[in-house]
């Protein structure tokens, strides 16, 4: 596992990884995406708008897996000081918040024919929100403790790392939240084995959750790999002003 | 036996995580109540729900109960949740989804005589996903059909 920490045997796999990724997840997203506006039937309450499905459960899965990655890549960060943890972190941050906002604004939109409001103040609602606004914390905090870094003053990343760990616990509760509270969003369809979801239905979005993770990857990657670059930029230019 | 500094900062991380979420998930069992969107119709009876405080009720709406007054805008039907149900009153338009046997959250107060005035209606969607074909079907008949389409 330590092999893979050193940037450039990453950057030797991750160089060939993304397009790879990007264009499998673009297939698979079309694919889904057709099948889910055109060859799936309606749902038998709420008639076209199960559609939204397709987009709505990636999103909220990849807004949450992101978050995930953060708190997994942080811990990694701050006890093996592996400095390429820090920028998987970062780079994920941004994917992340992008997916959780595309959730909620997928999500009112299918409330306000489903349930008669775009907006309620239930437990799953507001947890969504506040990993929103975690995230944009998150950005704002690692943004900063770049710039720390970048002025000969470390450990302003550790910062950015614990509020990734700390974080964390919203998504347990994102999780639970229609489980411990009476709330207007619906318990989960997709249990352990278990799926109250009809086949006609599953199959697309299966297929849409794999494809919107393969592009999620595929921009972690990008990421990562423009902040490396970014790095090694900075260091060439340093070496420069020092000869001249 | 040294302790290498590595294993002393996973051993630190894991225990304060750890420590964090067990704070958490106390303080989510404090809110249970106060978190909760609405009153369940059982509720209502156990907790002594006082008269015209504004409150949410949510629950099924009991088939066969809701009924057109005469004057064409009003509604009345019974929300239950198998423990305990509620007569309501509402004025107004009512949600597409709201229909007999599914779920309904009702914004609103009760009365001196134990019914539920309520001002919004919403309705609550289930977990269950189904095609418009299937929804009279068993699970049986749904087998059926699908072997009956498989060719052989």
């Amino acid at each position: 596992m330590h092999g893979f920490a050193n940037p450039t045997r990453f950057l030797s796999i991750a160089r060939p990884l993304t397009p790879v990724l990007l264009w499998l997840g673009l297939a698979l997203v079309a694919v889904s995406l057709y099948m889910g506006l055109f060859t799936t039937p309606a749902d038998r309450l709420m008639g076209e708008t199960v559609r939204i499905l397709y987009v709505h459960v990636p999103a909220a899965w990849l807004g949450m897996a992101g978050w995930t990655s953060i708190a997994i890549a942080s811990v990694v960060e701050l006890v093996w000081r592996h400095p390429l943890a820090a920028i998987a972190a970062r780079a994920s941050a941004l994917p992340g918040a992008f997916f959780a906002a595309l959730c909620l604004i997928t999500g009112s939109i299918w409330a306000k024919p489903t349930w008669g409001a775009w907006w309620v103040w239930d437990g799953r609602l507001t947890s969504m929100l506040v990993l929103f606004f975690l995230y944009l914390a998150y950005i704002a905090l690692a943004r900063e403790s770049q710039s720390e870094a970048a002025a000969g003053r470390t450990g302003a990343s550790r910062i950015a790392a614990i509020f990734g760990i700390v974080g964390a616990v919203n998504i347990p509760i994102i999780n639970r939240s229609v489980v411990w509270w009476n709330s207007q969003h619906q318990p989960a369809s997709i249990t352990m084995g278990n799926s109250a979801i009809d086949p006609a239905f599953l199959w697309p979005l299966g297929i849409a959750v794999l494809g919107f993770s393969f592009i999620f990857g595929a921009l972690v990657l990008m990421r990562m790999r423009t902040m490396l670059a970014e790095i090694r930029i900075e260091g060439r230019l340093r070496r420069k002003a020092m000869e001249a | 036996m040294t302790v290498k500094a590595k294993h002393q900062r996973l051993t630190l991380i894991l225990l304060a995580f750890v420590a964090l979420l067990a704070a958490v998930l106390l303080a989510a069992y404090a809110l249970r109540d106060q978190a909760s969107y609405f009153y369940a119709p059982s509720d209502i009876a156990a907790k002594n729900v006082e008269v015209d405080r504004a409150i949410r009720l949510g629950g099924m709406v009991r088939r066969g109960s809701i009924a057109q007054a005469a004057d064409g805008v009003t509604v009345n039907f019974i929300v239950e949740d198998g423990k305990g149900s509620v007569p309501v009153t509402y004025r107004g338009i009512t949600p597409d989804l709201f229909v007999e046997g599914s779920g309904v959250v009702a914004e609103g107060r009760m009365n001196a005589n134990g019914i539920f005035v309520a001002d919004n209606l919403l309705a609550k969607h289930d977990e269950n996903y189904m095609p418009r074909e299937l929804e009279d079907m068993n699970l049986d008949e749904i087998k059926q059909q699908a072997e009956s389409t498989v060719t052989q």
